[in-house]
């Protein structure tokens, strides 16, 4: 009798536990308001130019400040949950920065705390990684790479907004790493939609920050919301006409 | 003939390629800073590794190109000085260089070589040195050496280059901001000392003393310059504060801010939109409340100056004899004054172009420089020579020429 008692419990525990632990996928999509202001052409030089002409890359290379589609999406924004507890397994496989055509790829980029970025470089250029840390404990580190160099690697241990790697070299060159310190994150497409896989259910406050209409401090746009078994959908429009 | 009041036209004319070299560097050294590649050689005393002299010239490129032109500058700028510190001690130089200065990079090009992974470049570098400096040990000029004050002068601004050299090293493998704004207050400092060398040691200081312009009977105009020169100092570091931490456009408007107001606002929803609108691509470090008080302290201190200096120059003139030299001098001072305020306003309006931010910071320099030798020329004239210097008071005389009649071909 004790024996089926135990077993009854076990599956009423296990079930309760699959419901709190397993949710879904948190979708949603970013939207722009407002007029966004004109991007600025990049000076490139002449290595640069052919190296991003051998990319195939046409028409001109300008700032990517507003990434937006003809309907309003608005691309990289940070997405990310705040405040989730717990702690988390540093994924093994690290996170891929590239140099292509004197440009970072991807420009906005999520990674756990203690995940490593791999910096490659595909340009047949010289150019020299330079993150620049804000926040206590992120070490600063400015490294050459030489043309199709070795990768370079790099790890930060403290959660961080918008660290900014740099190339000195070539000033136009920017990509901004989020460090946080849970794998509940993504970075919005072209068309301003996102997916953040997996989240377990429960109640949530979602942020989205956008690095240059919610500088300086980041603070973004935020919603609370509930996730399901079928996960849930938050969506944000970034208002630049305030 | 007293050795103080010795002119040689060799050394003058040194000092004057030296200061000029000097203003060029700040001008390179602005460039560096108003294009934002401060940090483009990641390495230093080595520039990629290599010996900064063997940097191979196809690298040059991008923000390297600048940065290293900057660094390659600067050692020319070290080498002027380091000659005209040793020039001031006369044909005593030689033995400076022959028993210390060259052994000295002898010994350096020996341990370069022996090391466990030798350094070719280095140790050819030094032993270059070493040799040249000996060379050079047995063909130094055998003038007489400069008076008390210039020799210890000279040593002041070959430490001063030193120190300057080490900081513009410090700030790029410390990662340290803050040790730029230094760098660049130290750079105005030593161009304003290699002026100061360049005035005392020029054939018209020793007139001024001996002959004399009419002296000034009040310290007003002596105290006043000193007063409006350590002020343009002030504003000077003000503004180099505020280029090192990229806020020269915080207020992006001239001569009123946003919707035609006087002072910009500050709160958190102003700043985000201005944030939102500051498309560059540099991408600089998002503009905060800081950003702009410091650009406005900027602005109000270059009110106040051109304000004070129209009222200092307008008096002063009006005190001075006709023709007295130290007027015409005001009179170009306050015309470096208003160009400068006039770059500074094209700064903002052409979203602080390069070429014009670094102008803007070359013509401050110059400002300084005018306002230091206005400063010490004052100074001078408002003090009525004393009985020492009338007794040392001889007309001046040319050592260059004296020595060429003594010893042809050594001046």
């Amino acid at each position: 009798m004790n024996k089926v008692y135990s077993r009854v419990l076990a599956g009423v525990l296990l079930s309760g536990l699959s419901i709190s632990t397993f949710g879904g996928d948190i979708t949603g999509k970013i939207t722009l308001k407002g007029t966004q202001p004109k991007e600025k052409k990049l000076p490139l030089d002449v290595l640069c130019s052919k190296a991003r002409a051998a990319t195939g890359a046409t028409g001109i290379a300008t700032t990517r400040f507003y990434v937006t589609d003809e309907n309003g999406g608005l691309g990289e924004v940070f997405v990310s949950l705040k405040s989730v507890p717990g702690d988390y397994e540093v994924p093994a496989t690290p996170a891929v920065m590239d140099q292509v055509g004197c440009e970072y790829t991807p420009y906005i980029l999520g990674v756990q705390v203690g995940q490593k970025i791999v910096v490659k470089n595909s340009d047949n250029v010289l150019h020299n990684v330079h993150p620049t840390p804000r926040v206590k404990g992120n070490p600063e580190s400015n490294r050459a790479q030489l043309p199709k160099g070795k990768d370079l690697d790099f790890v930060y241990n403290n959660a961080e907004k918008f660290l900014r790697f740099k190339c000195d070299v070539h000033p136009w060159m920017f990509a901004y790493v989020n460090v946080v310190d849970h794998p509940y994150f993504a970075v919005s497409a072209t068309d301003g939609t996102y997916t953040i896989k997996n989240v377990p259910a429960g109640d949530y406050e979602i942020q989205a920050i956008h690095r240059k209409a919610h500088a300086p401090k980041y603070v973004g746009l935020t919603q609370k919301i509930t996730v399901g078994a079928d996960g849930a959908t938050a969506d944000f429009v970034v208002d630049i006409t305030k | 003939m007293s050795e103080i009041d010795a002119y040689n036209p060799r050394v003058h004319w040194f000092a004057v390629l030296t200061a000029i070299a000097t203003l060029g560097l700040i001008g390179v050294g602005g460039v560096v800073t108003s294009q934002g590649v401060g940090m483009a050689v990641p390495d230093w005393p080595n520039t990629y590794g290599y010996n900064m002299f063997f940097f191979p010239f196809s690298q040059w490129v991008g923000g390297i190109l600048w940065e290293h032109s900057h660094r390659l500058f600067a050692s020319g700028v070290g080498l002027l000085t380091l000659i005209l510190s040793i020039w001031l001690f006369g044909r005593r130089g030689r033995l400076f260089l022959r028993y210390f200065f060259s052994p000295l990079c002898g010994i350096g090009a020996l341990v370069a070589y022996t090391m466990e992974e030798p350094r070719m470049q280095d140790a050819l570098f030094l032993g270059s040195l070493f040799v040249i400096s000996l060379i050079v040990s047995f063909i130094w000029p055998r003038c007489e050496r400069s008076r008390p004050l210039l020799r210890w002068m000279g040593v002041i601004a070959l430490l001063g280059v030193i120190a300057q050299g080490v900081l513009g090293g410090l700030r790029v493998t410390l990662f340290a901001d803050q040790i730029g704004i230094f760098h660049a207050a130290l750079a105005q400092l030593f161009l304003i000392f290699m002026c100061s060398i360049a005035l005392i040691t020029s054939k018209w200081w020793n007139r001024l003393r001996v002959k004399g312009y009419e002296a000034l009977k009040s310290r007003f105009i002596g105290c006043g310059l000193v007063f409006l020169t350590v002020m343009t100092f002030g504003q000077l570091v003000l503004g180099a504060s505020m280029r090192h931490q990229h806020a020269g456009l915080a207020v992006a408007e001239f001569p009123l801010v946003a919707y035609g107001k006087v002072w910009p606002a500050t709160d958190e929803a102003s700043l985000a939109k201005l944030n939102q609108g500051r498309i560059d691509h540099r991408d600089f470090n998002p503009i905060t409340k800081n950003h702009v008080t410091l650009h406005m302290a900027h602005r109000l201190m270059a009110m106040t100056l051109f304000i004070l200096a129209a009222v200092f120059v307008s008096l002063s003139i009006r005190s001075l004899p006709r023709g007295h030299a130290l007027g015409s001098g005001l009179i170009v001072w306050f015309s470096a004054i208003c160009l400068q305020a006039l770059l500074g306003a094209a700064t903002v309006w052409s979203n602080k172009a390069a070429d014009i931010a670094t102008l803007h910071v070359v013509f401050g320099a110059v400002t300084l420089a005018l306002g230091t030798l206005l400063s010490i020329i004052a100074v001078r004239l408002a003090h009525p020579v004393s009985s020492r210097a009338s007794v040392s008071a001889e007309p001046f005389v040319d050592l260059a020429s004296v020595s060429k009649r003594s010893t042809p071909g050594m001046a």
